[in-house]
C-alpha cells in the first residue's frame, strides 16, 4: 500500500508500484485532467507538480513519488483561479486544449523559479510541452500576462 | 445555399435529448449535397438531408443550441452559438451549448473539408432570425400592438413605445403556438448591427473547463465496471494471425482477458485492422500484456514489398508514364519545344500521419440490443454506421456520443477504433474503452500518402507559355477500393486548379499501389501540390529575373475566373458550386499584395535574411504567406517571422480564424521540418515523437494574420493556412541561401 498526496488529499494506492503515476492518476484515482500523449516524456502533456517541480507523470513510477506532493491540474487552484489558468482563458490560448493542462503545469512551475521569464526562458522551461496545434505564440503571451496578473 | 426550416417541437427524439416539450425548438434542414470530393465521402455518410442545427429556448431563459459539429479545437462550439445568438438576438450569458449526438436526422455531421461555417452559416441566420421574427410576433400578440413595434434585444423583446418588455423565457409559450416565418420573408440584421459575428472579443465556450481540466475528451471517459483495451495490431497492413501464445500476457496482474479480434480483409474502410486485443483493469496493465503476449504473424506478401526507398524511385517512374491526364490546354509539348527557356523540377514529400495530441480512443457499453458509445470523432454518423454494419445491429441502435477531440486533422474521421471498442464491449459484455498509444497511432494510421511530381514550365520572352504537372502519389480511393492506384478527387486539390494565365497546360498522374492506409490529413493533397507549385513558381520568378511578389501577379494574370469545365476537367470545387465559389485570380492577387505590404516585402533586410512568398486556395479560401527566414555562419535556419493574409469570405470568428492559421503555420513548419515516415518491409519504422518529430515552442516564430474583410460567401479556414506556408518557407530558404530544396522535410539538409 502507497499513500500518494494528490492536490492536499492522502490516496491510498496499493496497485503495481511500478505503474507509472500518469495512469495511477487517470485510471485508478480519475484525476483525468492529466493527458497521456507520449508514455515516454517526450510531450510534455502529462505534466504535474512533484513538491512543486514539474515532472512527467507518465515516465515516473508510482513508487518514486515517496511521500511527495503531487498537484495536477485540477489542484493548481480552487477554480480556475490561477495566474496562468486566467491569463490562459484572458487570451483564448487552447485550441483543441488537450496538451494545455500539460503546458500549463510546465508554465505554473516556471514562475514559481523565474518571477519574470524572458521569452529565451519561456522557450527553454516550454521547450518539453509539444502543441499540435501550434499554440505556442499565444502561450508565450499567456506566461507574460500572467506574470502581470501576479504582480 | 438556401435552407428549409420547419418546426420540429413536437418531434419524439427531442425527448431522447432531454429537452424540454416547453421549448420552442427551431430545426434547419438543408437539402443534400455532396460536400467532399467523392472519394472523400465515402463513408457511410449516405443521409439524404445535411445537417440541421437546433435551437431551443426554454422557459427559463435558457438558449440551447445544440451542436452538431466536433469540436477538435477550430472552435465550432463557440462560432456556432455566435451565430445563432446573434441573428436571435440572445445574450451570450443566456446561451448554452449541447453538444449533438450523432444521428441522420441532423444531416452529415461529418467535421471535415473545412466546410462548418461555410455550410451552416447561413442556415443557422435563418434559424436565428425566425426564432427571432417568432419572438417578436408573440410579444406583439400579447401587448397587442403592431410587431414592428416590438424588438428583440440582447435577450428580451422590447416594446419601442413604452418601458415595458418580456425575457424570451416569458414569450416561449406564445411563440410556440405561431408558424415559422416564410422563408423570403424572414428578415436578418445588418452586418452593422451584428453583436457576435466577425467580432473578437467571445471567450471560447469550453475555455475555463480546458483551464481547469474538467473538459473531457476521448481519453477521459470513465463509466461504472469500465475495462481498458489496447490492441496489437499487425505490423504489416492486412496480415493475418497465424498463432499466438498469451499465456504470459494473462499473468500480468490486472489482466483480465485477451481477445483475438477479426482479421481484417481489403478494401480496409474503417475496418478494425484485427491483432490481439489485451483488457486489462488500467492502461499500464493492458500495456505490460500487450508486451508479454508472442504472436506469429501471416505477413501480407504484397504490402511487405513496401520499401520507402525503392517505392520512392517507383514513384519517380510513374511520374514519366502518366496513366490519366487529368486536365488539358492548349499543346504543352509544341509549347515545350518552342520556348526559349525550359524548366523543371522535382518535388517529394514523404508519408505523414496526423499525430493529434490524442490519440484515437473509444469506450463502448453493449446492453439490451444496443451500443452506447463516447468517442473523440470527427463523424458521429460514421461512427454510427459502421459500428451497426461490422457488429450487424441496426443503426438506430448504435448511440455515439461526441467528447472533445484532442485535436483531429483527418484521423478521427475514421471510426476504426470505435468499432474495436464496440467489438470488444460486446464480446465481453463490459464497457470497454480502446485506447490507442502513441506508436499505434504513428505505425497503423491513415496515412497521408508519399508523393513524388516532376514539373516543367516552358518561357518564351520571359513569358510562360507552357506548364506541365505530372504526379505520382497513392490515392484515398485504394483504403475503399482494393488495388486502387491512380487518384481521383484528389486532382482539384492544388494540381487541375493552378491559377496561373498560361496557354498551354497540362496536368497528369501516374499510377502508385497502396501498402498503407491512405487517408486525408489536414489540407490533404494541397499539401504536396501547393508545394510543388508554389516552389515552381518562384522558380519562375528567377528565371525571369522578376521580384517574386511582382512575378506571381505575372503568373496570376488578369482578374478574372477560372472556369475549368471549359477546359473539360473535372473539379470538385470541395463540393461547391463553381457559381457561388468560383477561383477568383483578382482575390488571390489580393492577398498577395496585402501579404506583401502586412510583410512590408521590399525593405531592405539584413544579408543573411531571406523573404518567400506563396499563395494558395484551397477549401474556396485565398491565402497568401511570406516566411522570412535567416541563416547563421553554421548554415542553420531560423525562422524569423510568418506573414498570413486570408481571404475566407465573410470571417464569423476572427479571433479563431487567427488561431487557426497561427496553428497552420506550425503544422506547415513541422511537416517542412521533420514530417518523414519510411517503410521497411511494409512496417512504418517511426513511432513516436523521438522519431516523429513536432516543431517545438523555440522553432517557431511570431505569426501575424491578416483576415480581409469580405462580404462574400464564408470559406473554409481550419486548413487552407497550410499550403502556402511550407513553400513560402524554402523560397525564403532559397532567397537567403541560393539553395533550392524541393524535398522534405529540410531535416534530411542539416540545416535545422
Amino acid at each position: 500500500m502507497i499513500t500518494l498526496m494528490i492536490n492536499g488529499k492522502a490516496h491510498q494506492f496499493d496497485d503495481d508500484g511500478s505503474m507509472p503515476l500518469l495512469w495511477a492518476l487517470r485510471d485508478v484515482l480519475k484525476y483525468t485532467g492529466t493527458k497521456y500523449g507520449c508514455g515516454k516524456g517526450l510531450c510534455g502533456a502529462c505534466t504535474v507538480h512533484l513538491n512543486s517541480q514539474p515532472v512527467r507523470s507518465c515516465s515516473l513510477p508510482v513508487s518514486a513519488v515517496g511521500d511527495g506532493e503531487i498537484t495536477t491540474i485540477e489542484g493548481l487552484s480552487e477554480n480556475g483561479e490561477h495566474a496562468v489558468q486566467q491569463a490562459w482563458q484572458q487570451l483564448n490560448v487552447p485550441q483543441c486544449g488537450y496538451c494545455q493542462a500539460g503546458q500549463m503545469m510546465s508554465a505554473a512551475a516556471l514562475l514559481e523559479n523565474n518571477k519574470k521569464p524572458s521569452d529565451d526562458d519561456i522557450e527553454r522551461a516550454m521547450s518539453g510541452n509539444i502543441c499540435r496545434c501550434g499554440t505556442y505564440q499565444r502561450i508565450k503571451q499567456a506566461i507574460h500576462l500572467a506574470v502581470e496578473l501576479k504582480e | 445555399m438556401s435552407g428549409q426550416i420547419e418546426n420540429v417541437s413536437r418531434r419524439r427524439f427531442l425527448k431522447n435529448l432531454g429537452i424540454s416539450s416547453t421549448a420552442l425548438v427551431i430545426g434547419v434542414q438543408l437539402p443534400g449535397l455532396s460536400l467532399m470530393p467523392k472519394a472523400l465521402a465515402a463513408s457511410s455518410d449516405n443521409a439524404v438531408f445535411e445537417p440541421s442545427v437546433y435551437l431551443q429556448i426554454a422557459q427559463d431563459n435558457t438558449v440551447s443550441v445544440i451542436v452538431h459539429r466536433s469540436e477538435m479545437g477550430q472552435g465550432i462550439r463557440t462560432s456556432i452559438p455566435m451565430i445563432l445568438a446573434d441573428e436571435l438576438e440572445a445574450d451570450w450569458q443566456q446561451v448554452k451549448v449541447i453538444q449533438g449526438l450523432g444521428d441522420k436526422k441532423y444531416g452529415s455531421q461529418n467535421t471535415d473539408g473545412s466546410r462548418s461555417i461555410r455550410r451552416f452559416y447561413q442556415p443557422l441566420r435563418e434559424a436565428g432570425a425566425s426564432a427571432r421574427m417568432m419572438l417578436e410576433q408573440a410579444a406583439a400578440n400579447i401587448w397587442q400592438v403592431p410587431v414592428a413595434q416590438c424588438q428583440a434585444q440582447s435577450g428580451h423583446v422590447v416594446d419601442k413605445a413604452g418601458a415595458r418588455q418580456l425575457t424570451f423565457g416569458d414569450l416561449v409559450a406564445a411563440a410556440q403556438q405561431l408558424p415559422l416565418p416564410e422563408k423570403d420573408k424572414i428578415v436578418f440584421k445588418a452586418k452593422q448591427d451584428f453583436n457576435f459575428i466577425g467580432k473578437e472579443n467571445v471567450a471560447l465556450v469550453d475555455g475555463h473547463d480546458i483551464a481547469t481540466g474538467k473538459a473531457v475528451y476521448g481519453y477521459d471517459v470513465q463509466l461504472p465496471e469500465m475495462k481498458i483495451a489496447v490492441i496489437a495490431r499487425p505490423p504489416v497492413l492486412a496480415s493475418k494471425i497465424k498463432s499466438y501464445d498469451d499465456s504470459a500476457a494473462k499473468k500480468v496482474p490486472g489482466v483480465i482477458a485477451v481477445v483475438k479480434m477479426p482479421d481484417v480483409e481489403e478494401p480496409v474502410l474503417f475496418k478494425p485492422l484485427g491483432g490481439i486485443a489485451v483488457i486489462a483493469t488500467n492502461t499500464w496493465a493492458a500495456l505490460q500484456g500487450r508486451k508479454a503476449l508472442k504472436i506469429d504473424w501471416q505477413v501480407n506478401q504484397d504490402h511487405q514489398t513496401y520499401n520507402s526507398d525503392s517505392y520512392k524511385a517507383a514513384l519517380n517512374n510513374s511520374c514519366d508514364n502518366p496513366a490519366k491526364v487529368l486536365r488539358q490546354k492548349g499543346d504543352v509539348t509544341k509549347a515545350l519545344a518552342d520556348a526559349d527557356q525550359v524548366l523543371s523540377a522535382e518535388y517529394y514529400v514523404p508519408e505523414l500521419i496526423h499525430a493529434p495530441m490524442e490519440p484515437p480512443a473509444a469506450t463502448a457499453h453493449y446492453h439490451d440490443g444496443q451500443f452506447d458509445i463516447w468517442a473523440c470523432t470527427q463523424t458521429p454518423q460514421s461512427a454510427q454506421n459502421t459500428v451497426a454494419q461490422f457488429m450487424q445491429v441496426e443503426p438506430e441502435k448504435v448511440n455515439v456520443n461526441v467528447t472533445l477531440l484532442g485535436g483531429g486533422f483527418g484521423r478521427k474521421s475514421k471510426p476504426d477504433f470505435i468499432v474495436e471498442a464496440a467489438y470488444l464491449a460486446k464480446t465481453l459484455m463490459m464497457p470497454i474503452k480502446v485506447e490507442w498509444s502513441r506508436e499505434d497511432e504513428v505505425q497503423q494510421g491513415y496515412y497521408h500518402a508519399v508523393s513524388y511530381q516532376k514539373l516543367r514550365a516552358g518561357l518564351k520572352n520571359k513569358t510562360l507559355t507552357a506548364w506541365q504537372h505530372n504526379v505520382a502519389l497513392p490515392p484515398i480511393g485504394s483504403t475503399f477500393s482494393k488495388g486502387a492506384d491512380l487518384i481521383g478527387s484528389e486532382s482539384g486539390l492544388g494540381l487541375v486548379d493552378m491559377p496561373y494565365q498560361v496557354a498551354n497546360v497540362s496536368c497528369a498522374a501516374g499510377k502508385a499501389p497502396a501498402h498503407t492506409r491512405i487517408g486525408w490529413l489536414r489540407s490533404v493533397t494541397n499539401i504536396n501540390q501547393a508545394f510543388a507549385v508554389c516552389s515552381f513558381a518562384d522558380e519562375l520568378a528567377h528565371a525571369r529575373d522578376l521580384d517574386p511578389v511582382q512575378n506571381l501577379l505575372s503568373l496570376l494574370g488578369d482578374d478574372r475566373l477560372i472556369d475549368l469545365t471549359k477546359e473539360q476537367t473535372e473539379y470538385g470545387n470541395y463540393g461547391e458550386s463553381t457559381d457561388v465559389y468560383p477561383i477568383d485570380t483578382a482575390r488571390l492577387k489580393n492577398v498577395v499584395n496585402r501579404v506583401a505590404e502586412l510583410a512590408n516585402w521590399s525593405k531592405p533586410r539584413p544579408k543573411n535574411h531571406g523573404l518567400g512568398i506563396a499563395v494558395h486556395r484551397s477549401f474556396v479560401s485565398y491565402v497568401a504567406s511570406v516566411v522570412e527566414v535567416s541563416v547563421n555562419p553554421q548554415g542553420k535556419i531560423k525562422l524569423e517571422h510568418v506573414w498570413l493574409s486570408v481571404d475566407c469570405g465573410t470571417a464569423v470568428n476572427p479571433e479563431r480564424i487567427k488561431s487557426q492559421m497561427e496553428g497552420a503555420a506550425v503544422f506547415a513548419i513541422s511537416l517542412a521540418y521533420y514530417g518523414e515516415l519510411t517503410a521497411k518491409n511494409g512496417v512504418i519504422e517511426q513511432g513516436n515523437f523521438d522519431t516523429y518529430q513536432m516543431a517545438r515552442i523555440g522553432e517557431v516564430p511570431e505569426t501575424t494574420v491578416d483576415i480581409v474583410d469580405s462580404d462574400a460567401p464564408p470559406g473554409g479556414v481550419g486548413e487552407p493556412g497550410v499550403p502556402p506556408i511550407v513553400p513560402a518557407l524554402t523560397n525564403a530558404i532559397f532567397a537567403a541561401t541560393g539553395k533550392r530544396y524541393r524535398e522534405l522535410p529540410l531535416k534530411q539538409y542539416d540545416i535545422i
